[in-house]
């Protein structure tokens, strides 16, 4: 029985157990429903609750647990040799088997054991799910008829129900914590592996960067050099240039936005930079690699000087557009929370509307307008498409705008993407970068956070 | 007043002795002061404007490189289906015909409409006009439909090879010197010639829409992108949407203000401005290496989505809700209804079209996002169209990225044409949400 099966028939069942419950409180109090306690439909819920929550809690497990637990049946019925091999050379084996199990082609030839395994491994999977789908329908009917014996007119089934819904949304509001302490674990074990190879200081503090280790030992760079700083200066040069675009065009277009539009430019000017806001960053990367990069090659070639294809500066310039609607938006929202009594003081005492802005509004807004900022240089070193499609993958150390840059996040996608072996540096390196990249956003994150709320909090 | 016409009349000596009064030092500024207000205007519309412009270029590049995407270059070739070729012994069995070797046949009819080429070289550039995968493909379906047919001369229009169609389209121009261009004089002289006998014609390229990816730019398409991109949106919102409401009506409604929910507050800010490529990395650890989960498939990038577009939902959620009136809830405690009555029965019903709204911004983010995709190996070369949650896939905008990393010229253009229907998607999505908002957002 496949699990879609499984599934709809628990659903059947729980709508069932429903009905039934509904029904027998009814029957209960001989059709007056005044009699019960709660609502009959409650009665019904109930039920429901019983019948399909338990069982779909085991399904859930049994689903996470099933495959190392065959993993395990299936290594102890291979033969000891098979079973003393290396890890890597077993999975490559319980991959085949697999393979042939599931009709598909394996990498060698097939021999009798591999072909018994396989056999055993397909007779492993359908008695699981059979099994499986025995214990999930028994312990759904079990629910159903333990909840339907509970029925009686005293009993609170409102209270119950309710305390089962207060129950799933304090555990749906869990997982957000939980996806933080994910991330956070996550890139913590497989740093902590990472630290083993490389120590923190050459990491953090070594000026070479180039991860892919030679084959054989005794060739050059067999070790591969894990130093991240070239990786911190192309992000900062990138980000730096990204908010020299976003920053004077995203305040400028907030200014004139809060301050000096009349009410159908606003209206007809806000869709457009959520336009530019919606547009995926893949949008952008292509946009910079195919027109921007080209331009200002041109441009450097006919004024004589040489910019190469992948250029910091067409990726960050593109970045920068990307962050003007994320820049505008919110010095916009800051920009009109000053209180208009502060505009009206400066306009009375004879101020122009620029000077009210420059010397009144924007003093007052500036808290927030740098919260915002620290925002978007959050949002700009964290960005990846955009610079893993026009930065490069050189290593530079440079502060030329004109040269080829990577960054932490190209690494962590060219470290990523493709072949990964979970017990090399390489692969690991990863994972520090991405530690690094959320330790340093989140930072951020915080303090522009708690500015951006301050500031609120003093106005209101 | 007065001080104005002594000002004006008395000369130079007059106001070099006295020191100016404070309306006329205001008054000698104004001019200035005025131009300040003038230019500082101007700065403002010219950051509009520049970000204005960079839409525009961004959109007709995109346009213009991708819309001729959508048409393609087909050439119409007499094959004679040799019966000795196609099934030597007659048997007409559908393996055999599957099996027979078409693309000799299209070699041969391409042979014989320019019997002056002799050369093996110019055999070969003669061949490539044609898409050999694509035109072998035409002609088994459609023998396999109507093996009637074998034996007999069929007109069928077969794709062009890329170069060709890049040619006929004219992005590949043609007053370009001949060794700086990717097609030569020869190959130009045999399309014009195909083209003066009415055998060359462009026309809605069906196969862009309803093919999977390819190595080979003309036969490439993007439907695999956006089944896969569907199975995903569709994990996403099934898990993002229920948990999103759930932890908002929570945290809104029934939280204590205390220390744990502030943490969750926090907690909840914080993740929404977490890089995109963190989820990815958490996917990788955790979904792939930690519980087994099949790389590159849609289940797994859909659950990726969902922890990335969760905070947003809970965000859009908790606005909404706050935005219905308290009284509503009193009139329901008023009457006798529950805590949990009155938020599911009124408060949450009214907030719906908020939380939808912020729901589907949401979920147009997450189509449009490609960087946690990529660590969790949907960038696999998949040719097949995905028909599960557990089937390899990919992404609309990974296939864009997988696109524009092909160095062919003809990838430039179905890199575009495939934003143009993402984009399509983006802004469908997201004139729904205005939609909603505007046809059910009540002010109180």
């Amino acid at each position: 029985m496949s699990f879609s099966v499984l599934l709809v028939t628990l659903l059947i069942l729980t709508v069932i157990g429903f009905y039934m419950g509904r029904s027998r409180a009814m029957a209960s109090v001989s059709g007056h429903p005044r009699n019960l306690h709660s609502l009959p439909g409650y009665y019904g819920y109930f039920v429901a609750i019983w019948c399909g929550v338990p069982a779909l809690f085991i399904a859930g497990v049994w689903l996470v647990f099933e495959p190392q637990i065959v993993r395990g049946l299936l290594v102890t019925s291979l033969p000891e040799a098979m079973q003393n091999l290396a890890p890597e050379r077993l999975a490559l084996i319980l991959n085949d088997i697999r393979n042939i199990a599931s009709g598909g082609i394996a990498s060698q030839e097939a021999d009798p054991t591999m072909q018994a395994a396989a056999e055993y491994y397909n007779g492993l999977r359908q008695n699981g799910s059979i099994a499986m789908a025995a214990v999930v329908l028994a312990l759904a009917v079990a629910g159903l008829t333990f909840g339907r014996s509970k029925i009686s007119p005293e009993l609170r089934a409102r209270n119950n129900v309710e305390k089962f819904i207060m129950f799933l949304l304090v555990a749906s509001s869990v997982i957000a914590i939980l996806t933080t302490i994910g991330i956070v674990f996550s890139l913590l074990f497989e740093s902590i592996r990472f630290f083993d190879k490389v120590s923190p200081a050459e990491f953090l503090f070594g000026l070479d960067w180039s991860p892919q280790t030679a084959l054989r030992a005794d060739q050059v760079g067999s070790t591969g050099l894990f130093g991240a700083v070239p990786l911190f200066a192309g992000t900062l040069l990138i980000s730096f240039i990204a908010m020299c675009v976003a920053a004077p065009v995203g305040l400028l277009a907030a200014i004139y936005m809060a301050e000096y539009a009349p009410y159908k430019v606003r209206v007809a000017v806000k869709p457009m930079l959520e336009i530019l806001a919606g547009i995926p960053t893949v949008v952008y990367g292509f946009f910079a690699a195919l027109t921007v990069a080209p331009f200002f090659k041109d441009i450097g070639a006919s004024a004589g000087f040489a910019i190469s294809s992948e250029s910091a500066l067409a990726a960050g310039v593109v970045m920068g557009i990307m962050i003007i609607p994320f820049v505008s938006s919110i010095s916009d929202d800051v920009i009109t929370a000053v209180p208009q009594s502060m505009r009206e003081g400066s306009l009375g005492l004879g101020a122009t509307k620029s000077e009210t802005i420059r010397r009144v509004i924007f003093p007052a807004a500036l808290p927030g307008i740098v919260g915002g900022l620290l925002l978007a240089v959050s949002r700009a070193i964290g960005e990846t498409m955009i610079v893993v499609m026009a930065a490069g993958l050189a290593a530079n150390m440079t502060l030329n705008p004109l040269e080829a840059v990577t960054t932490v996040t190209v690494q962590i996608v060219t470290l990523l993407v493709g072949d990964q072996e979970f017990d090399s540096a390489k692969t690991l390196a990863a994972f520090a970068l991405g530690l690094l990249l959320f330790c340093v956003t989140l930072v951020l994150n915080i303090v522009a956070l708690t500015v951006v709320n301050k500031y609120r909090e003093q106005y209101e | 007043m007065s001080d104005t016409v002594v000002s004006e009349r008395s000369g130079m000596t007059n106001i070099a002795v006295r020191k100016k009064t404070s309306a006329e030092a205001v008054r000698s500024s104004l001019k200035k002061r005025y131009a300040a207000e003038k230019r500082f205007k101007a700065y403002g519309v010219s950051a509009l404007l520049f970000a204005f412009l960079m839409l525009l270029i961004l959109f007709s590049t995109i346009i213009g490189n991708g819309y001729s995407a959508f048409v393609q270059t087909a050439l119409r070739l007499d094959v004679t289906l040799d019966a000795a070729t196609l099934d030597p012994e007659g048997t007409r069995k559908p393996e055999t015909l599957g099996r027979a070797d078409y693309g000799g046949l299209i070699k041969k009819t391409l042979r014989d409409m320019f019997p002056e080429v002799t050369s093996r070289q110019d055999k070969r550039k003669l061949y490539g006009l044609v898409s050999l995968l694509g035109a072998t493909g035409n002609l088994r379906d459609l023998v396999l439909n109507d093996p009637s047919k074998v034996g007999q001369t069929v007109g069928v229009w077969v794709p062009a090879s890329d170069d060709a169609d890049m040619l006929i389209k004219g992005h590949i121009s043609r007053d370009v010197p001949e060794n700086a261009r990717r097609v030569s004089n020869r190959e130009i002289a045999w399309l014009d010639k195909l083209a003066a006998a009415d055998r060359l014609e462009t026309r809605f390229n069906t196969r862009f829409f309803t093919g999977g990816d390819s190595r080979e730019p003309e036969l490439a398409g993007i439907w695999g992108a956006t089944v896969g991109s569907f199975l995903m949106l569709t994990v996403t919102l099934l898990l993002s949407f229920p948990l999103g409401v759930a932890s908002a009506v929570y945290l809104e409604e029934f939280a204590p203000k205390n220390k744990w929910t502030q943490l969750v507050e926090v907690n909840i800010n914080n993740l929404a401005a977490v890089p995109s490529i963190v989820f990815g990395l958490l996917g990788l650890a955790v979904l792939l290496n930690f519980f087994g989960m099949p790389r590159s498939a849609p289940l797994v990038g859909g659950i990726v989505l969902a922890l990335m577009t969760l905070p947003t939902v809970i965000i859009a959620g908790r606005a909404a809700l706050t935005s219905v009136p308290p009284s509503i809830r009193e009139a329901a405690l008023g009457v006798g209804a529950s805590k949990v009555q009155t938020v599911f029965h009124h408060v949450l019903p009214l907030a719906m079209p908020g939380v939808m709204t912020g729901s589907i911004i949401g979920m147009a983010r997450a189509l449009g996002e490609t960087a946690p995709l990529l660590m969790i190996g949907m960038v696999a070369f998949i040719v097949d169209i995905p028909r599960g949650f557990t089937d390899p896939a990919t992404a609309l905008p990974v296939q864009v990225f997988l696109w524009a990393d092909s160095p062919e010229r003809a990838f430039v253009e179905k890199t575009s044409a495939a934003i143009i229907v993402l984009l399509a998607f983006l802004v469908t999505m997201n004139a729904l949400a205005v939609w909603l908002r505007q046809k059910f957002e009540r002010r109180w």
